[in-house]
């Protein structure tokens, strides 16, 4: 293409920063697991982290692992071997990964951390807000090493939250805390819990100022950046640390936004995405948006880990409603109206439909949301077939094609 | 004084198409071959073919938009676009908006929709897998030991028709077997075989205004026309080459974009 050049989006300097973080982060889990030191939960990436930190566990995310293992592009050879032993190519590919890397003894923390394994939990802790997959997922850990699993089970598909969700929650949440005192030794400190959550609000703020500088134009990052950046408030809410981070970060984007300087340089399309990431083409698409000079400048997925009803003075009933108030959780009609507000505010141009082939649960375009939308506010709407992490349900040559025949519609308006 | 071309090539993953139109955007000349493996050679080949149609030698002045799934293999091409754009540009050519364009391929079937001005309002692609495109025509008539330009006539005499009930290429070669053994007539059989790739355009999207058919295999099988008719309402409509409508297009917007161009 002659007026297409190759070309990469600018690079955030601050990044060097929060690889730092991340190596630190799992060096500790590592060196916790080697000792005994302090015991380790997993967590769903949207359960209740701060219950756990205020436990006193070391909090360790299978997704994030999961989210690697794609980006690595491991996931694809080790599927196979969860398939194999019954966990079926349709369900989740963070699931299938993550059991198929186990099976097979490997880990990409090995190659980004030098740690030979994953650390083995001493509890498992769920939240359903987002699927049933994790439950089965950590049932397969509770099951391999004999460690007690407990889970919260989140009402969907809701509109509203309402206060008999909350109450249940709580007592859920509640219900949780003997099994927790006696893995972790620690007496549960209202207290402490209090401290975590103010610490994961502070986060959560922060979170959302980085994601909001999206609405700048030219925008200062791009969707591909936010699945980056977003590690911290992910695995590190509820520690000093990331609150820290997200100060340096935003100090980097809103300078960008005082002297223009876009992430994809001469900025002309705006785009929304749904859905998940394809962790394994992170790269490669946002290369492509970048020489077509679109960026995508919000998406569902980052705001995922805003939660802005934390607070401090009701623990409990906070975390219950910050949890439930999910994007993830909610019914088709407040995911419209969510999303409609973003798409406003964003002055977004087109909104791009991510159909994971294996997570139902974040593909927004399978009862017609594309078609309703393109109807009420006159947007282009396209839907890209492909998935996480399993590469065997991703086309590199259809998806190049329809983003730029997507982009070329774009074109045509502009006249 | 010499006459302002423009070409265009759409290089689709089972044939390449090769298009040269005068500055009036009319058609001089026109050129298919099967793309193999190597598109590079087969664009190349396309375009000499065309030329020496047209009688040009030389291609200095002509500019030249290449398409299709293999549009960045184009050496002397001077821009390309996607199949959708291309396929739309083409189809306009013959027909006004507002219009459902209805691609099928080798490997892959397209539904465009242009509004009434000519723009783009939406398009969907299906290259999941071969149900519904040419290669799954191509694969049940190897299993049927037809040669492929048989099924036209074979499905328009048939005066009944087999039920497959499977979307999967593969599933569809065990119900044909299954018919086949169970005595089911040849043309009952390509007949349903025609309906089912019918069926696979139904479920794509929906149909609005005039509907045009285009591609290689409305151009060799026009009685999956006929049968489409049979399930919806809209007046469908074909250009006069239905598999060249990509290369046309291409070569339309390079008609449109030549920097010779001085309109
Ligand atoms: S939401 Fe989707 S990707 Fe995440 S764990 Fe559940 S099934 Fe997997």
């Amino acid at each position: 293409m002659s007026d297409r050049q190759k070309q990469s989006r600018r690079q955030i300097a601050a990044t060097s920063q929060m690889k730092k973080l991340m190596v630190a982060h799992f060096l500790e889990i590592d060196e916790a697991r080697k000792t005994g030191k302090q015991k380790v939960a997993w967590c769903t990436s949207v359960g209740p982290a701060e219950l756990l930190h205020a436990m006193g566990f070391l909090v360790y995310y299978p997704e994030n692992h999961g989210a690697l293992l794609g980006a690595t592009r491991m996931a694809t050879d080790v599927i196979p071997l969860a398939n194999a032993v019954g966990y079926s190519p349709d369900i989740c590919s963070y699931l299938t990964a993550d059991v198929g890397a186990y099976l097979k003894g490997v880990t990409p923390l090995t190659k980004a951390y030098g740690i030979q394994n994953i650390p083995k939990a001493d509890i498992l802790v769920y939240n359903t807000n987002q699927c049933r997959d994790v439950q089965d997922w950590f049932s397969f850990y509770a099951r391999e090493w004999d460690v007690p699993i407990v889970g919260i089970h989140t009402h969907r598909n809701i509109r509203e939250v309402e206060d008999f969700h909350i109450a249940d929650l709580v007592s859920q949440m509640k219900s949780m805390i003997p099994t927790l005192e006696q893995v972790s030794g620690n007496r549960f400190d209202i207290d402490r819990l209090r401290e975590v959550l103010d610490l994961s609000l502070q986060c959560t703020k922060l979170w959302r100022r980085v994601l909001e500088c999206g609405a700048a134009k030219p925008a200062p990052l791009t969707f591909f950046d936010a699945t980056i950046h977003m590690a911290p408030a992910v695995i590190l809410r509820g520690k000093p640390e990331a609150i820290e981070y997200y100060k340096l970060l935003i100090a980097e984007l809103e300078d960008r936004i005082k002297t223009k300087e876009g992430a994809v340089p001469g900025e002309r399309h705006r785009l929304y995405w749904d859905g998940m990431p394809v962790w394994g083409k992170l790269r490669e698409l946002s290369d492509q948006f970048c020489q077509l000079r679109t960026n995508v400048v919000a998406s569902t997925y980052c705001n995922s880990w805003i939660f802005d009803a934390f607070d401090p003075k009701e623990p409990f009933e906070s975390m219950a409603r910050a949890y439930t108030e999910l994007f993830i959780v909610r019914d088709e009609s407040f995911k419209e109206w969510y999303m409609d507000n973003w798409i406003e505010n964003f002055s977004i141009d087109g909104v791009i439909f991510h159909d994971a082939k294996t997570c139902p649960n974040n593909s927004n375009n399978r009862y017609s949301m594309p078609q309703r939308m393109a109807k009420r506010l006159g947007l282009p709407t396209l839907v890209l077939h492909g998935d996480l992490n399993d590469l065997r349900c991703y086309s590199e040559e259809q998806t190049r094609t329809n983003i730029e025949a997507f982009v070329e519609q774009l074109d045509q308006k502009d006249g | 004084m010499t006459r302002r071309l423009a070409g265009g090539i759409d290089v689709g993953s089972c044939t390449t198409k090769s298009v040269i139109v005068d500055d009036g955007g009319n058609i001089l000349g026109s050129h298919v071959l099967y793309s193999g493996t190597d598109f590079e050679g087969a664009s190349d080949t396309a375009w000499r073919e065309t030329l020496s149609s047209v009688g040009v030698s030389s291609t200095d002045s002509i500019c030249v938009f290449s398409t299709g799934y293999g549009r960045n293999s184009v050496s002397f091409a001077t821009n390309s676009l996607t199949e959708i754009s291309c396929h739309a540009r083409g189809c306009l050519r013959y027909f006004p908006g507002p219009m459902t364009i209805v691609d099928i391929g080798g490997q892959d079937n397209k539904i465009i929709k242009l509004d009434q001005k000519g723009l783009r309002v939406s398009f969907k692609m299906n290259r999941k897998c071969a149900a519904g495109t040419g290669a799954f025509l191509e694969e049940m008539a190897l299993r049927l030991r037809l040669p492929l330009e048989k099924l036209d006539d074979l499905a328009k005499q048939a005066d009944g028709e087999v039920t497959l009930g499977s979307y999967c290429t593969v599933f569809s070669g065990t119900e044909v077997l299954e018919k086949i053994k169970s005595g089911a007539a040849l043309d009952h059989i390509v007949r349903g075989l025609f309906h089912s790739v019918v069926k696979r355009i139904l479920e794509m999207d929906t149909f609005t205004d005039t509907v045009v058919m285009t591609g290689g295999v409305i151009e060799h099988n026009p009685f999956l026309i006929d049968l489409l008719k049979t399930h919806i309402p809209n007046d469908i409509v074909t250009p006069p080459h239905p598999q060249i409508m990509g290369a046309l297009g291409a070569a339309l917007y390079a008609l449109q974009e030549d920097p010779h161009n001085t309109d």
